[in-house]
């Protein structure tokens, strides 16, 4: 059932070959079939652009210590600054920081750090997990033991206890975001692969006498992506969580260089007193980024599964 | 079975071993907490004598020794900060978590069960896609912000609940809980809910998945043929079959609730084990940090043995299979 699909799937363009991105937009048509998902996608996209051109959007740059007025501090949601130039739509902190602008530069680190140790994390994953399906026997063994391993601990668990060791830090964050995701992507890729690899191209390949590197990267790989991308889009959400989480607790990024979950840790102290906004905002933000990337992985969940479709 | 046995004995033991390693070094590698214990002004020979009575001033290989070998008669050290036992310092405040994270999971099962079950009957009603929908949000609100806004709205803006800390206790064969006393129970009460959440998410999605399986079944069907009403159908019927799966991995879970359980009392000021862990890692108490890391390390391993072994006595295909491999 799966194969004929998948028979048809591919024989469909080497029928009319000008059709080169017939599959393209079929999935586009398939991914559009629910707004939601398309909301999600619009506000995931935009969250990016918003953190990309961080510095060109805002109305102030909060890190620039001359663009602060300590008079300005603690305002709540609407008011305007002492000179009256400008109004703080989301308040300011207790150093007189525009929130709303805190918290642009805060997603651009949340998501710079997600996207960068997924994309790190996914491409030592893949490639461990696929050498594990193609090698087999003692290689995919021990292999895959690690990976059962450190998946029987629970995410934080794991990232706690590296940053214990790592200590604090941008990098060492992400250090230890790749070392949480990267089994992930390994049992992913090597479930695909094992089924893949008995497929007649890879057989046609090999006997073709084409090296191991060339068949496992450019035969193996691109045929087990779909199930990696979906896994990847959930786990840009997950990462973005629990850097989050590990920034609150004060063992992530450092105050330097605020992420959203560190600009909630700073809104705690106020927050008993009455002073919701500092924590607040970058929540929703924070929540706002994470359900709009949840809801495209489960669209793309549905469109990519060929088990789904009629 | 004896051989699967040994062979997962022995890994577990491989992994206690490359923990203790990792974390040791780990955590000895970072910073000198004698910047932080001892006052600045304080001249070079008290400073050495600080070192020499925590042992800083031997060789890291010696410090590993001797740790290792005081590990194996339970003694994890001693804390820089507490000058106590750093493995009594942790299990006494295990009973803290440990009643928390009972009540969440009395939570999970009591709402998500109910919740699941009404999103399976009825999975395309109003009620049930509302069921799913909060579930999804519960996966996705990080937990330590919905905490914060649970303190938000009930300790600070309606002041019926208080935001933190661990209220009045009892005590109860020399073990202080809050779950006897009003006030403790209300001081539990929101770190609970914070902490089921998550969980309660997942036991939504197991009920209804269960439901939706169970309401399709020939006994259900039989029963409603003898006439039974749906009332008992569903309530004995359906809800006992449910069970299995969700209490099998509510088991699983708990070990996962008291590393989640980190977050939580770090958001409410919960005394308990994972408070201490993450004041321990900013004052660079190390011992406790080691000795923290250890035990949850040594508790997981325990239950994923047991769970392996659970499995490989009533599923015979996993012990074959892993023999062959």
């Amino acid at each position: 059932m799966t194969d004929a699909l998948k028979a048809t799937l591919t024989r469909a363009p080497l029928r009319r070959p000008g059709w080169r991105n017939a599959p393209a937009a079929r999935f586009a048509v398939e991914f559009a079939a629910s707004p939601v998902a398309v909301l999600a996608l619009a506000v995931t996209v935009a969250t990016a652009l918003l953190a990309i051109f961080a510095n060109l959007v805002t109305p102030q740059n909060p890190y620039d210590l001359a663009q602060l007025d300590i008079m300005d501090g603690m305002l709540p949601p609407g008011s305007s600054d002492m000179a009256g130039s400008m109004t703080y739509h989301l308040g300011t902190d207790q150093q007189g920081r525009d929130m709303l602008s805190a918290i642009v530069f805060g997603l651009r680190m949340s998501l710079g750090v997600g996207a960068m140790s997924t994309l790190i994390a996914l491409s030592v994953g893949m490639s461990i997990g696929v050498l594990a399906a193609y090698f087999g026997g003692k290689v995919d063994a021990v292999i895959m033991r690690v990976v059962d391993l450190q998946l029987s601990f629970p995410a934080i668990l794991v990232a706690l206890i590296l940053l214990a060791v790592l200590g604090k830090g941008v990098d060492k964050v992400i250090i230890a975001l790749i070392l949480v995701q990267w089994a992930y992507y390994a049992r992913t890729v090597r479930g695909t692969a094992l089924v893949e690899r008995r497929k007649e191209y890879i057989e046609a390949a090999s006997c073709l006498a084409l090296s191991h590197r060339r068949i496992v990267f450019r035969h193996l790989l691109p045929n087990c992506l779909p199930p990696l991308i979906v896994v990847a889009t959930v786990q840009v959400a997950n990462a973005i969580a629990l850097e989050a989480t590990l920034s609150f607790l004060g063992v992530g990024v450092p105050i330097t260089e605020p992420s959203l979950g560190l600009l909630i840790a700073n809104g705690y102290d106020y927050m008993l007193s009455g002073k919701y906004w500092l924590a607040f905002f970058p929540g929703v933000a924070l929540l706002v980024t994470i359900v709009a990337i949840n809801l495209v992985g489960d669209q793309l969940r549905d469109v990519l599964n060929p088990r789904l479709k009629r | 079975m004896l051989v699967y046995l040994l062979r997962r004995l022995g890994q577990s033991l491989f992994v206690v071993a490359a923990m203790a390693v990792l974390v040791f070094v780990g955590v000895y590698a970072i910073g000198s907490p004698i910047d932080i214990m001892i006052s600045p002004d304080s001249d070079q020979a008290e400073m050495e004598a600080a070192i020499a009575r925590l042992g800083l001033d031997k060789p890291l290989w010696e410090q590993f020794f001797i740790f290792v070998s005081n590990a194996l008669q339970g003694d994890l050290g001693r804390s820089f900060v507490y000058s106590t036992d750093a493995l009594s310092l942790i299990l006494s405040k295990l009973p803290a978590t440990l009643e928390l994270a009972f009540l969440a999971l009395i939570f999970a099962v009591f709402i998500g069960v109910p919740l699941g079950m009404i999103a399976g009957l009825k999975p395309h009603s109003i009620a049930g896609k509302t069921i799913m929908a909060g579930s999804i949000m519960g996966f996705s609100l990080p937990n330590f912000w919905q905490g914060m806004m649970l303190i938000l709205l009930f300790a600070v803006i309606f002041k019926v609940l208080p935001s933190g800390g661990r209220g009045d206790t009892v005590e109860v064969f020399g073990v202080a809980v809050s779950f006897l006393t009003l006030d403790g129970l209300s001081h539990m009460l929101l770190p609970a809910i914070n902490l089921a959440l998550f969980k309660t998410s997942l036991v939504i999605r197991l009920a209804r998945a269960g439901t939706r399986e169970a309401v399709l079944q020939d006994y259900v069907k039989f029963a409603r043929a003898k006439g039974l009403s749906q009332r008992r159908i569903v309530l004995v019927h359906i809800a006992k079959n449910i069970m299995i799966p969700v209490v099998t991995i509510l088991g699983l879970e708990l070990g996962s609730m008291i590393a989640f359980a980190v977050v939580t009392e770090s958001v409410f000021a919960w005394p308990g084990m994972g408070k201490l862990l993450i004041d321990s890692i900013n004052l660079l108490d190390r011992p406790v940090v080691v000795a923290y890391l250890m035990l949850t390390v040594l508790m997981f391993i325990i239950i994923n043995f047991t769970v392996d072994m659970l499995y490989c006595v009533l599923d015979p295909r996993v012990r074959l299979s892993e023999v062959r491999a």
